[in-house]
């Protein structure tokens, strides 16, 4: 098992190294000199020789790409165009945000989609099963900002249950907070969870059909104890695993989700640097969502063994 | 990993008609598609001017005249629709194309020689952890976007997927007693990938190839709608429905018709992919 972490650890080092030098090489790549690319479209000579200067592009590429991913580590991510604020500090600002955003996703999203998958596997064939899968293959076809503005038009604008769009922080209140939470997370949520239903019920229905689930059954166990107890938890390494597939899904959403929602987060801060061509926070903003992949990826594969005490490195 | 060969199935010979019927997922997707693909290739035969503005008619309601209702600058939704499907379909179908051809370009080499193998696939990790709205962002905000750049910034982290694919086969199929058989006979390498190793890619890779359609679709619709996609001149999906969003509660059929359009045809897209699978690798269809 340490061995396993070792090298897991190992590959997403270099993973995380492959996607620096990507984020690098696009700005190099790009026609047009980085330089001037950096100071935006109505820079100074004198502003683009600076920015030539302080990214040092007169040194080897290989030189300049040490210096930048060496400053990456230490958390600079370079200075903003537009506001002349360091990037790490706007990104800073708008974790909050994001963070509730993909955090009351995921809760919901696993829940929900565990607990109709479970549903549908036990009652395989039937209406049920038949209704929620139809509804898994339709939330997973139906983009983020699509449901989004059908949300808001049916519940902010016809019913007036619950706010338009716009983000309150947890300090201003549970309920603010979480009104304002609940669209967008249904909205972002819905190709999440119409995935982890669709595998969870794969996998029960295989589970469904072992030895030891008749044996269970025949000693008399309840039905809620065959599905959670028996059935779920070994059903669950494929669940897990495309929760964490699921994760890129997750992140390119939240980036919409932020936009219809007018939400206040680290996606809406990309969005927003596309009108100023403001490279830097794209830059940082590729490199935190990359990131947060990765180490996802890499917590899901090391859970395997806590759910599952079969699987061995 | 033997199971991984695609079993030949009982054949039916008994005409397109009884094809149809027997494979309702595929002739409804396949349908639907057709539909919108004949709708978006006589777009200008039958749908009007999708750019004609006319201040006097602007947010009108569906009418006879304008079957979806006018937007915010008079210009008629209906038109609009279909002409932006259009850029839906270009960009789904080169991108699965491009992602199967590369697919088959990496992966068959990585499949096969170790040393490669090590590098490729760890550049796929690498590509696959960025996220595609944001790689495209970045292509945009550097270059000045279009359809081209729309396209490489949707396949780049689509591909992996294609590259993973194939060499999964490659690595099961090189085990096989016919392709021992061939290489003991003194068949080249080339021969022997190319003859014997690539036909048992087909029937994964077109079920693969219709899933990356869908994906590459809705992909483009959301970049399209931040702004990030093809110039904005060029009426599609997501940009109709960024445009319109100030409008949601005076007219909400300017995002109604193109989000509905949207949905159906992944959904069309999606269906045909199920189809597909559960027709041509039985292996899959049995679990999902």
């Amino acid at each position: 098992m340490a061995a396993y972490t070792l090298r897991r650890l190992g590959s997403t080092v270099v993973v995380m190294l492959l996607v620096g030098i990507f984020v690098f090489a696009l700005l190099h790549i790009a026609p047009g000199d980085p330089a001037a690319i950096i100071a935006g479209d109505n820079a100074t000579p004198a502003e683009i020789a600076s920015i030539r200067q302080q990214l040092g592009l007169a040194d080897p590429l290989s030189v300049q790409f040490v210096r930048w991913f060496w400053h990456l580590l230490h958390g600079n991510f370079g200075i903003s165009i537009f506001s002349d604020t360091p990037v790490i500090t706007l990104i800073g600002q708008r974790v909050p945000a994001t963070l509730s955003l993909t955090v009351l996703t995921i809760a919901f999203a696993v829940i929900v989609a565990v607990a109709a998958g479970v549903f549908a596997a036990w009652r395989a064939g039937g209406v049920l099963d038949g209704s929620l899968m139809g509804f898994a293959a339709l939330g997973f076809s139906t983009p983020v900002f699509v449901v989004g503005y059908f949300l808001i038009y049916f519940f902010s604008i016809r019913l007036r249950w619950l706010p338009v769009q716009g983000y309150v922080p947890l300090s201003h209140g549970l309920w603010p907070w979480l009104s304002h939470l609940i669209l967008p997370t249904i909205a972002l949520g819905l190709a999440y969870v119409a995935l982890i239903a669709r595998i969870t019920r794969a996998s029960m229905l295989e589970v469904l059909a072992e030895d030891y689930i008749r044996t269970a059954r025949a000693k008399g166990a309840s039905t809620e104890a065959i599905l959670f107890r028996h059935a779920l938890k070994n059903a669950g390494v494929p669940i897990v695993t495309v929760i964490g597939i699921g994760v890129a899904l997750l992140v390119s959403g939240v980036v919409v989700t932020e936009t219809v929602f007018n939400i206040p987060g680290i996606g809406r801060l990309a969005v927003d640097a596309i009108t100023n061509r403001d490279y830097p926070i794209i830059q940082g903003v590729m490199v935190i969502f990359s990131g947060a992949y990765v180490i996802i990826n890499l917590l899901v594969d090391l859970t395997y063994t806590l759910i599952d005490p079969r699987v061995r490195y | 990993m033997s199971d991984l060969a695609i079993p030949a199935g009982p054949v039916r010979r008994r005409g397109v008609s009884s094809f149809l019927a027997q494979n309702r997922r595929i002739s409804l997707g396949g349908t639907v598609i057709l539909l919108m693909i004949l709708a978006a290739a006589f777009a200008p035969l039958f749908a009007g001017n999708p750019n004609s503005m006319n201040p006097m008619i602007r947010l009108e309601a569906p009418s006879a005249v304008h079957w979806f209702g006018t937007d915010s600058l008079g210009r008629d939704v209906f038109a609009r629709t279909v002409f932006g499907g259009r850029i839906s379909l270009a960009i789904g179908l080169s991108v699965a194309i491009l992602a199967v051809a590369l697919g088959i370009l990496i992966g068959l080499p990585a499949g096969y020689y170790r040393r490669f193998d090590a590098l490729v696939m760890r550049v796929m990790d690498g590509l696959m952890s960025i996220p595609s709205i944001l790689l495209a962002i970045a292509l945009v905000a550097l270059t000045n976007g279009g359809v081209p750049i729309v396209i490489i910034a949707i396949l780049l982290p689509e591909m992996p997927r294609e590259v993973r694919l194939v060499r999964a086969i490659v690595l099961s199929a090189r085990e096989q007693p016919f392709v021992e058989a061939a290489v003991a006979g003194g068949a080249r390498t080339r021969k022997v990938l190319l003859r014997h190793i690539l036909p048992a890619t087909f029937a994964p890779l077109t079920v693969q190839g219709t899933y990356v359609c869908a994906s590459a679709i809705l992909v483009e619709a959301a970049l399209s709608f931040l702004g990030a996609g093809v110039p904005p001149s060029i009426p599609t999906w997501g940009n109709m429905i960024a445009s319109s969003q100030l409008y949601l509660g005076l007219a909400p059929w300017n995002i109604f018709f193109p989000g509905v359009a949207l949905a159906v045809l992944v959904l069309a897209v999606n269906l045909l992919g199920d189809g597909l699978r559960d027709r041509l690798d039985p292996r899959l269809a049995r679990s999902l």
